[in-house]
């Protein structure tokens, strides 16, 4: 018997098998020249016992296998090239083919990081540029691109406030965050050694500036926000909260996951933010590779620049050079210069779109969340009725209370549809939420063709409400058990033995 | 959600507790793993460990959710129910029953009396689901 | 005035329209939450659109003016490896249906991206010896530094870690970084004879410590002793945690063999190219017992409502999104695109592929190593060594370098950077892609300078 015949659960139709059930003992898909240098036993060269003594079951396959699995598989998965994918906070933009060409040139992906800097001037170019760049978009004064993601983004950031605050003998130990808040804020702070304290939300879904008052204390860092919010709403108090918060001593960090809504429109700098981060897989189109990699670029006004992690490019009017010395950094956070090849992709889309462009960007972004907003709060409970930026939040509740059919069976049913479904159940502070980020690259269209589905969806959840609970009915596969999944973990193929 | 058994005592925090002498025998509400969903895993005690009132013994996880635990009374941990590693879902099948979590002897039994009967916590919990 | 734009479908009729339908005169009315004093006025100092001819143009000048290892011969190292990726690599993972997609939050409509996770995760435990791996961490660095941070919190109170010097330079400095937050006290045993001293390890440790962190092969490219480092580190009840070099294990014992806690390292070597720095590739592998302290995301396997396979990310509630300030870890985005690069990589060269690739490192290394010693360059450290060795240099090694380049060679890494006290020699790297014609080229370059 074949392993695909004994190994359970198998899998069906529609769906691919493991690379590993492929593998058949002699095939080959890699070659290599022949060895040209002396041939010397590895055991002469190597000391027995650090020796491995059974090969790694890594699959023996040919080319083609390897090629059609991939290929096959990937015929069974959405992403933003097959259709729309609304999925909020994370702006599923168009990713520019031209973009993947640019990362891809030889003089960028086929470069050292150690090369001497003499024969690396226009990688460094590009980052100094690059800078300059996200300095005007967020009206800071400099900007780190090492952080790989968005909260590695945060984690350099607390660790500047950590810094900032021990440099003045202050010792500080808690970060405010919105009850709204991403899950990476808490956990960034916690890691970085602070004890987070929720500030609640007001009725408008800003923060809550009388709690926040209250909360603002000598002991408390800074506050974490993300503006437009996760709600998609733009705290219109934003003046007054930066003041709250400075006047303690307190400093303001920006989680720029919202910034495909603000391009020219605001800058976190002049709005009162000390430090900023950026997504550059989101507000700056560079794709999300199915999880990353990502591209978190932290900015700071000149106050806590200092504190920014090394290695920063600087140009002498001859040279660009990386500069190490900066005493006050926080150090590194990670290897060499942050995802140069990320990077790229983010340049290439800031010189293709220019100034205008990222303003038309943000205007065409809110606009678009808008108008969806609008159309499907004819059938969905909209919990904050008043504009929203580039992304907006509607819930389920009624859907819920009426036909017992819950938020997660309407994303499932959009599927069934062709649409990607918006984020479920985040932020926390709405129940049943859908959270919605059409993003400027979709058309009326689109708007229009989801919209109707969605309220096709709101039907369905009246009349055949068994029919969503049990979706999706016509993907590769249907729905997937997580309780099982998470009770009996099997994270790794083991060979049959 | 009626039928919390009669002779226990209930928390805020939605743990129950059947006290036979000296000793508690510890789980979670009918209600709270209806909250929780499919339960994947479940956090036992030490046994041995000395719990204060209202401390943290372990976490209920279920796909999307994990939730603290805390003591309904102190006392030290003498057993806790083995099955759960395996079978984390009895406390979705039997919550009152086989899905008991830990059992203590109890250090000061007037702790019993901060605790609900079921008349209030039946209350407690409608109260709860009118606000969510 | 509006913009016209080809990554931007909707024409000014279509604003106009939707506009319309929210009953709004002008776009600016849905910035009217927008305080005014805090509201940007004028155009922001970015240079104007290009278009795709011009960028293409452009970016393809400042690429230019960069070396790369197609251009010139690379003998670098030191944390980043030449290695050859095969050509499927790139057609994979150049696929959209792959780079376009995000974190497969909607399991039904994602099952490449998270079976593609469940493969390269068994991959990195067959390779590695563990229990479990996760979806990727953002680097190398960053994944040592995590391990270390996972140590402290799965064995409460003790928040020691020791590493040697001969743990690369920039993993340490991320240490240093990352170690603030959860306050780790780092205890650095200097490196002898390039190799981290058992002994002196013996002694750093003590029941106050996480972790040590060995590196396999180190940064100075020499085999350790890492069965009698875990000894060291079980010996107090601390974790052992091994930073390995992958391409390394196709000839070298899994650290699930020595008996590491957790394994981790830096995967650009299998099929990500070096792209001057990043995006790179950090693996993370673990012992069963430690699966739930483990960071990031997991893909598992579980059955749909028919009864056939199917994978979901699975133990989430590890995770920030659902524990929040509990969580063990903050990452949310890892390098999963690079993972698929490697997990591809490793499918290509195969049970097979993956010995011969490191043995041809193994004895090209060797090879230019023992003609680099015949020409005047002694190694600086006589352990075992893999696919990288320091070299004593009587002639500056700036020198060197400076002369090698002219030859369109890039030599060593200057080892002087890290370590003052090895001002005179240069870390050399050889891997599979380096020919007997190069080697004997760098050696005769390097053998004129005596
Ligand atoms: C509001 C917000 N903050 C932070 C993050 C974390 O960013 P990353 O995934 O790049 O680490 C996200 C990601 O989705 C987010 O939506």
């Amino acid at each position: 018997m074949t392993r695909q015949e004994t190994a359970p659960p198998r899998p069906g139709r529609g769906t691919e098998p493991l690379i590993f059930e492929l593998s058949s003992p002699g095939r080959i898909a890699y070659s290599l020249p022949a060895l040209d240098v002396p041939d010397r036993p590895v055991d002469s060269l190597l000391p027995p016992s650090a020796l491995r003594t059974r090969p790694p079951e890594l699959p023996e396959v040919s080319e083609v296998d390897v090629v059609r699995h991939f290929t096959r598989l990937s015929q069974i998965q959405h992403g933003v090239d097959i259709g729309f994918y609304p999925l909020g906070s994370c702006t599923m933009k168009y990713n520019p083919k031209v973009n993947e060409d640019a990362a891809a040139l030889p003089g960028f992906a086929g470069v050292h990081p150690y090369f001497p800097e003499e024969v690396v001037q226009g990688a460094l170019e590009l980052l100094y540029h690059m800078e300059k760049y996200l300095c005007e978009i967020g009206g800071v004064s400099r900007v780190s691109l090492q952080p790989a993601a968005g909260a590695h983004g945060e984690l350099t950031g607390l660790l500047m406030f950590r810094a900032y605050h021990e440099d003045r003998g202050e010792h500080r130990t808690k970060v405010l965050i919105p009850d709204s808040a991403h899950g990476t804020n808490p956990a960034s702070a916690v890691v970085c050694g602070y004890e987070t304290v929720e500030v609640p939300s007001d009725s408008r879904g800003g923060v809550d500036l009388d709690a926040l008052r209250r909360l603002m204390a000598p002991d408390v860092a800074g506050l974490m926000l993300t503006n437009p919010n996760t709600l998609g709403l733009f705290d219109e108090n934003m003046h007054a909260i930066a003041e709250i918060v400075h006047e303690a001593g307190g400093l303001l960090y920006y989680d720029g996951a919202n910034a495909n809504a603000i391009m020219g429109v605001a800058r976190p700098g002049d709005t009162g933010f000390d430090v900023v981060h950026f997504n550059l897989h989101k507000t700056f189109s560079t794709p999300h590779g199915g999880g990353g990699p990502g591209s978190g670029p932290v900015g700071a006004t000149r106050e806590l620049e200092p504190y920014l992690p090394v290695p920063l490019v600087d140009f002498d009017g001859r040279r660009y050079r990386l500069v190490y010395d900066r005493p006050k950094s926080i150090g590194r956070v990670k290897s060499f210069y942050g995802n140069f090849l990320v990077v790229v992709k983010a340049y290439a889309y800031i010189r293709s779109m220019g100034p205008d462009g990222l303003r038309q960007v943000s205007e065409d972004a809110v606009l678009a969340a808008n108008y969806l907003m609008r159309k499907l709060a004819e059938h969905f409970h909209l919990p904050y009725d008043r504009h929203c930026k580039h992304e907006f939040v509607v819930s389920g509740v009624w859907q819920k209370e009426r036909h017992g059919v819950r938020t997660l069976d309407m994303a499932k049913r959009l599927l069934d549809y062709g649409f990607h479904a918006p984020t479920v159940y985040f932020p926390l502070i709405v129940p049943e939420c859908f959270m919605v980020e059409p993003t400027e690259t979709e058309s009326r269209e689109t708007l229009d063709a989801f919209a109707r589905v969605m309220a096709h969806i709101a039907e369905e959840a009246r009349q055949q409400p068994d029919l969503v609970k049990a979706a999706p009915h016509t993907t590769p596969v249907k729905r997937l058990d997580e309780a099982l999944a998470a009770r009996k973990p099997n994270v790794r193929w083991q060979p049959e033995t | 959600m009626n039928g919390f058994p009669s002779g226990y005592r209930y928390t805020k925090s939605h743990e129950w507790i059947a006290v036979e002498g000296k000793t508690g025998k510890v789980g979670l509400t009918g209600y709270a793993q209806d909250q929780l969903g499919d339960i994947t895993f479940v956090e036992l005690p030490q046994v041995g460990r000395q719990l204060k009132q209202g401390e943290v013994f372990g976490v209920v996880e279920s796909v999307k959710a994990a939730s603290d635990c805390y003591a309904p009374v102190g006392g030290r941990v003498t057993a806790v129910n083995g099955r759960l590693e395996t079978e984390p879902d009895l406390i979705n099948r039997d919550p009152h029953g086989e899905g008991w979590i830990f059992q203590l002897e109890i250090t000061n039994a007037a702790e019993l009396d901060s605790l609900m009967d079921v008349e209030t916590y039946t209350r407690y919990v409608a109260e709860q689901g009118e606000k969510g | 005035m509006s913009v016209k734009h080809r990554y931007l479908p909707n024409t000014d009729a279509d604003r106009r329209k939707m506009l319309e339908a929210l009953g709004l005169r002008s776009v600016q009315e849905l910035f009217a939450d927008v305080p005014e004093r805090v509201r940007f006025k004028g155009t922001m100092d970015l240079p104007p659109a290009l278009s795709e001819l011009e960028l293409v143009r452009h970016v393809g000048e400042l690429a230019a003016r960069n070396a790369t290892v197609d251009g010139y011969v690379c003998f670098l190292g030191a944390g980043a490896y030449d290695h050859f990726i095969p050509s499927v690599v790139r057609h994979i993972t150049g696929r959209a249906e792959f780079y376009t997609a995000y974190t497969p939050y909607q399991p039904e409509v994602s099952q490449a991206v998270l079976q593609s996770i469940y493969e390269y995760q068994t991959l990195i435990c067959e390779l590695t010896g563990m229990e479990v791996a996760n979806a990727s961490m953002y680097d190398g660095a960053t994944a040592a530094a995590e391990a270390a941070i996972i140590s402290s919190y799965a064995l409460p109170g003790r928040r020691k870690v020791v590493f040697s010097s001969a743990l690369h330079p920039e993993y340490r400095e991320t240490l240093r970084t990352y170690a603030r937050g959860p306050k780790l006290h780092l205890l650095e045993v200097p490196a002898e004879g390039g190799v981290t001293p058992v002994d002196r390890l013996r002694e750093a440790v003590d029941d106050s410590t996480a972790c040590v962190i060995a590196q396999q092969p180190n940064f100075f490219g020499c085999i350790e002793d890492m069965a009698a480092l875990g000894e060291a580190a079980h010996a107090v009840g601390a974790h052992f945690v091994a930073c390995v070099d992958p391409i390394s294990l196709g000839v070298l014992k899994p650290p699930g063999e020595y008996g590491a806690d957790l394994t981790v390292g830096e995967g650009q070597g299998l099929g990500v190219p070096l792209g001057f720095g990043g995006p790179y590739l950090g693996f993370f592998a673990a012992t069963g017992k430690l699966t739930r302290r483990m960071p990031g995301r997991i893909a598992g396997v579980t059955v749909d409502a028919e009864g056939k396979r199917g994978f979901v990310l699975t133990l989430q509630t590890r995770e920030q999104h659902i524990r929040r300030e509990k969580a063990t870890s903050n990452i949310c985005s890892n390098e999963a695109l690079c993972a698929l690069a490697a997990t591809v990589y490793l499918c290509t060269m195969g049970k097979q592929g993956i010995r011969e690739v490191a043995e041809q490192c193994l004895k090209k290394a060797a090879y230019a190593a023992q003609q680099l010693e015949a020409a005047g360059f002694p190694r600086t450290f006589a352990a075992p060594f893999f696919k990288e060795f320091a070299v004593r240099s009587a002639v500056p090694v700036e020198r060197v370098n400076a002369a090698l380049l002219e030859d369109r060679i890039i030599g060593g890494a200057p080892l002087g950077r890290w370590y003052p006290e090895l001002a005179d020699s240069l870390l050399i790297a050889v891997t599979e892609k380096r020919t007997r014609q190069e080697i004997d080229r760098l050696v005769a370059r390097m053998g004129e300078l005596r």
